[in-house]
């Protein structure tokens, strides 16, 4: 039984005896030494992780004006910061989007360009009290210019991931990056056989008080980060450090198309071997952590999991869905992982950099709650129309004109021969065929390629369907593609001004 | 050796055969590898070969087509880079791959200049040239 304490590694630290590895290192250490030597054997295994990591930001202190003033709303670069403390504090959050440049620069962007040591322009905004009279503010500043900018994510390093993918037809645009249609890729993030969390699943050694490597300064664990659901494996850090001691090589700013921007965090974890338990967990491989690969094409809290995959079958550059072959790609570095995992090696072995044991181990097997919703969700079956008029495609444009007339249903879905849904027909379609004077069947003008609805979807789902393709309304179908309602906008807006 | 050419079609013309019938002209192959149409214009990227550029071009030109050379394939910022491979998996012809160490390699003779990377990078680290 190998029993060390901090005491005795940091001594070790200090006088340049420390043995460090990285946890990709140790995989073989202890493949071939087993725990209990390797527990001997090594004193630290440095972790690294570098990835999209939304739930940053930084608390900045400006420093008083001359008159005072408490800042009610501040902007930096045209990016909103969150004010609502004390006089000129404020919280620049990284995926907050720029009010003039939308998704092209964001929070995460101002704090890149402020590492970089560039200025910002900072405009705030007061209702002027006695004791603070200033009411506009505009100025100038830079890093070296404010008194704390104190880097503070409130959920980052997530143990593990989901993988993501798209069931849908056509290209959707997430944080997880662009997914093609039809399974045609997986995006996934997180460094596996590096990944902090995932080396110390039972958080013997990390918790609060952690010492840590935070974008390239020293940095702590403050606690369990926010939506931490240790129970699925999926723990979460919150964290700080120092920005004015970071680098843009570990910190850097980063836009998805069509979600927004993001902050790319470069973090890693000391891990002590204090015991061959430890030495164990620290031995976790790609093939060892398994996540699960979710259909992103389905806008639920409950997506559904196509499969379960290792970071081994993920990082190897293709999956099996179906038994089709689909190309993998990582949104988070393996490479600059690595990096960090080492740059936290050579500071640990350069006696730069001091282990330590949490104040607070962070809470296990407890899991994230969805959201309480005391607002009954609607869904198209409680608001669509049963009652479909419809119209068969060997059916003369005069009929769909006549039943349009004598019903004033402004959208015909036309059917096929055995009811499926063939396409779609409206008034406008009529008007437009009329007018080139070319109609003769329902088929020929008809608009083939449907946007539908389930009966089942929310209507907040299919209220964004509608607004994407410009359309007014759907036709609801079930499995075998027979109508079975309508849903248009009207309905949608009469939902929502009943209810305010 | 092969050039990208990107053919323009404004509305006017856009019913007319004129690709086919510039093709049939001068017997000059064209390897279409993408085609863009909305109401108000078309666009084609295709490959020509280099020594037959001239009398194509011309062909298109004279049926009122604007052909440009895409003579810069993507560009890669390796300062902006991360290599975090996220271009990888949408890439139709395997520009981008990772060696062994991880870094990102590109092979930009493989790009059709279709700009799919380009929204995909986190990083802006990917540009097109000409074509957009």
């Amino acid at each position: 039984m190998v029993k060390k304490t901090i005491h005795e590694i940091n001594s070790k630290i200090r006088d340049g005896s420390v043995n460090v590895v990285t946890a990709e290192e140790m995989v073989h250490i202890v493949g071939e030494l087993g725990a209990e030597e390797a527990a001997k054997e090594v004193d630290v295994v440095t972790t690294g992780t570098f990835g999209a990591m939304c739930s940053s930001g930084v608390w900045l202190n400006f420093g008083h004006s001359e008159p005072p003033i408490k800042m009610q709303k501040v902007f930096l670069n045209d990016v909103e910061a969150y004010t609502g403390v004390a006089a000129v504090d404020a919280f620049i959050g990284a995926t907050q989007i720029s009010e003039t440049l939308g998704m092209d620069y964001g929070g995460a962007h101002v704090i890149e360009d402020l590492i970089r040591g560039k200025s910002v322009h900072l405009h705030a905004m007061s209702h002027g009290t006695d004791c603070y009279p200033r009411k506009v503010l505009d100025t100038t500043l830079s890093l070296d210019d404010m008194n704390q900018a104190i880097m503070m994510n409130p959920r980052n390093a997530y143990q593990k991931y989901n993988a993501a993918t798209n069931s849908t037809r056509s290209t959707i645009h997430t944080y997880m990056g662009s997914l093609l249609p039809s399974f045609g890729n997986v995006t996934y993030s997180g460094a596996g056989v590096l990944s902090p969390l995932s080396n110390d699943p039972d958080y013997m050694t990390i918790g609060t008080g952690t010492r840590i490597f935070l974008g390239g300064a020293e940095g702590y664990i403050v606690g369990q980060g926010t939506q931490h659901s240790s129970g699925g494996g999926f723990g979460t850090l919150m964290v700080q450090g120092d920005l004015k001691k970071m680098s843009t090589d570990y910190i850097r700013a980063a836009n998805f198309t069509g979600y927004g921007t993001s902050l790319y965090v470069g973090m890693g974890v000391p891990i002590p071997i204090l015991n061959e338990q430890i030495a164990q967990a620290t031995a976790v491989s790609d093939a060892g952590v398994t996540t699960k690969i979710l259909d992103y094409g389905i806008p639920s809290r409950d997506r559904p999991a196509i499969r379960d995959v290792t970071y081994e079958e993920l990082r190897s550059g293709f999956v099996d869905i179906n038994g089709k072959e689909v190309p993998t790609s990582s949104l988070s570095s393996f490479k600059k992982s690595r990096i960090i995992a080492n740059e936290l090696k050579d500071w640990i072995a350069r006696g730069e950099f001091f282990v330590s044991m949490p104040v607070e181990r962070l809470p296990k097997d407890v899991s994230a709650k969805p959201m309480k919703q005391t607002e009954g969700i609607a869904i198209v079956s409680d608001i669509m129309a049963v009652s479909v008029v419809t119209i068969n495609k060997d059916a003369s444009v005069y009929d769909a004109a006549k039943i349009i007339q004598d019903t004033s249903f402004n959208h015909l879905p036309v059917l096929n021969d055995d009811k499926t849904l063939a396409g779609i027909i409206t008034a406008w379609d009529i008007a437009k065929a009329v007018s080139l004077n070319k109609f003769d069947m329902v088929a020929d003008i008809m608009t083939r390629k449907v946007i539908t609805a389930n009966a089942d979807e929310q209507v907040a789902v299919v209220a964004r369907r509608l607004d994407l393709n410009e359309v007014s309304a759907m036709p609801v179908i079930n499995k075998d593609k027979h109508v079975i309602g309508m849903i248009t906008s009207d309905d949608i807006s009469k939902l929502y001004a009943r209810r305010s | 050796m092969n050039l990208k050419i990107k053919i323009s079609i404004s509305s006017d013309i856009l019913t007319k055969p004129i690709m086919a019938e510039a093709i049939l002209e001068t017997g000059v192959m064209l390897n279409i590898s993408q085609a863009h149409f909305d109401r108000s214009h078309g666009e084609v990227v295709a490959d020509v070969e280099s020594g037959k550029f001239d009398v194509m071009c011309k062909a298109l030109t004279n049926k009122g087509a604007v052909v440009t050379k895409l003579d810069v394939p993507i560009r890669w910022d390796e300062n902006e880079c991360v290599e975090c491979s996220a271009c990888v998996s949408v890439c139709p012809t395997k520009v981008f791959s990772l060696a062994e160490d991880f870094s990102l390699d590109v092979d930009d003779t493989k790009c059709i200049q279709c700009g799919t990377c380009v929204d995909m990078c986190p990083h802006n680290a990917l540009s097109l040239g000409n074509n957009k």
